[in-house]
């Protein structure tokens, strides 16, 4: 049994302090030990993306990362996002656009979009394909997920532009 | 899907892994962006008594684009090469072959000295730089050496790399001319059937320097000196690529797995050649 480690990460906002064994994935880390139980577990490969959170603005596969990875860092979750009370554009669009069923992808798929739209506000449908390529989905055939993050874009880039914000481009482009 | 217990360190420079590689022999690993190394140890493929996070050692996650060189540090990540708009100028091959790898979250992570030093053929950057005619340097014990990517690998998962060295940098000459990154795959983020790396010039209508490495088509990647040589000095017409294509035939040995069948793998091999090449062709 190897020794525990004293672990610090700051989830959604919040400061958590414990100790926890090298070997502890950050998915349990949240799901088990934080009982934030969005972000999910849907295969053992590091290909589904149910588990992606974002960290220190990184999406990341959070079953592909041990919590002592992340210690010291800023771990934001589908339940940082927004909530039924402050629905983010994203979920508001998904849930307006069918871009759920069963659900289960739908944290990791929302989480990633965050951070694709961070990077690149006006993506085509090609780049949302691509850029959303690490998170897969069994129920929606992905139609109805590119409608809800286009719709999403449109969303914020409209509230963006009332408050002037500029925003920040960067290029993400499909190789294939 | 769990890891075996491990004892985790994170370093914070590399005298200070070197000291735990050099205490724990062949029981200590290191660990970069962790997405080839956990997922191995999820299925106990791996066994790391030691596991030694880079994250923290300083100096390896830098990109320098000179005018003859370009080094780039073990830790960049994938996305760090997508991002960075003077490495793309200098060596646009790097950004296409990086977009052709895993996917968003997994080139958040993965690095450049990882997917070098990982061993496994179906890695895209050992063949890449295999055609860059990169360098990669390891430091160990004894002191840095340099190891040209055309000799590293040995076998599948076997390098030139002691078990005590860990690499630091990848230096590449600057290319020149057309490049293209060609990858047949069965779908986002699966190691390639068969992939092309090729960086040609041109002199006139003539074909003037070409260098081609395959990848995930031997149990090593495999740079292919007589298919560039059949190229030398034609217009790169249909005869030369022909010639090309079967040249490189002779050097690649694929093994049948999931992605097809041995016949189908040197098809495809032909057929991913042809397009790099006239890819980087047009781009000369």
């Amino acid at each position: 049994m190897s020794n525990k480690l004293h672990i610090k990460l700051n989830v959604n906002g919040k400061d958590e302090e414990f100790l926890a064994e090298p070997r502890e994935l950050l998915i349990y880390t949240l799901r088990e030990r934080l009982n934030i139980t969005g972000p999910h577990i849907g295969c053992e490969t590091s290909h589904c993306g149910a588990c992606t959170v974002t960290i220190d603005g990184k999406s990341v596969k959070a079953c592909t990362m041990f919590a002592a990875q992340a210690s010291g860092k800023s771990v934001t979750t589908i339940e940082g996002i927004g909530g039924p009370d402050n629905l983010h554009p994203l979920q508001e669009a998904f849930k307006e656009h069918h871009g759920l069923q069963c659900g289960y992808c739908t944290p990791g798929m929302i989480t990633r979009a965050t951070k694709l739209l961070e990077e690149n506000p006006n993506p085509t449908e090609e780049e949302i394909r691509f850029g959303m390529a690490g998170n897969i989905c069994r129920c929606t055939g992905y139609q109805n997920i590119v409608k809800s993050i286009q719709a999403a874009a449109t969303e914020m880039n409209a509230a963006a532009s009332s408050t002037s914000e500029a925003v920040g481009s960067k290029e993400v482009e499909a190789a294939e | 899907m769990i890891p075996a217990a491990f004892e985790y360190y994170r370093p914070q420079d590399m005298a200070g892994v070197l000291a735990i590689l050099e205490e724990h022999g062949d029981d200590a690993r290191v660990m970069a962006g962790g997405h080839s190394l956990i997922p191995m140890m999820k299925l106990r493929m791996a066994d790391v008594p030691h596991l030694i996070d880079l994250q923290d050692v300083g100096g390896m996650s830098d990109i320098d684009v000179g005018t003859d060189s370009i080094t780039i540090g073990a830790l960049v990540t994938q996305s760090d090469i997508i991002d960075h708009a003077g490495l793309a100028a200098a060596a646009p091959i790097l950004r296409e072959a990086a977009l052709q790898i895993a996917d968003p979250q997994v080139r958040y992570m993965g690095t450049v000295g990882g997917n070098v030093a990982n061993g496994d053929p179906g890695n895209d950057m050992p063949g890449l730089m295999q055609c860059l005619d990169a360098t990669f340097t390891v430091v160990g014990a004894d002191g840095t050496r340099d190891i040209p990517a055309r000799e590293f690998y040995e076998a599948a998962y076997m390098t030139a790399r002691e078990d005590d060295e860990v690499l630091t940098t990848v230096t590449i000459p600057t290319p020149k001319g057309g490049w293209a990154y060609e990858k047949q795959k069965r779908k986002i983020g699966d190691y390639a059937t068969a992939a092309a790396a090729v960086q040609i010039t041109k002199d006139g209508d003539t074909c003037s320097s070409v260098s081609i490495a395959m990848t995930n088509l031997s149990d090593t990647p495999i740079y292919s000196e007589a298919a560039g040589a059949a190229l030398v000095s034609t217009t790169v017409d249909d005869a030369a690529l022909k010639a090309a294509m079967a040249a490189m035939l002779e050097d690649i040995d694929p093994t049948e797995d999931n992605r097809g069948p041995v016949a189908f793998k040197k098809h495809v091999a032909g057929v991913i050649l042809r397009r790099a090449i006239e890819r980087a062709w047009s781009r000369a």
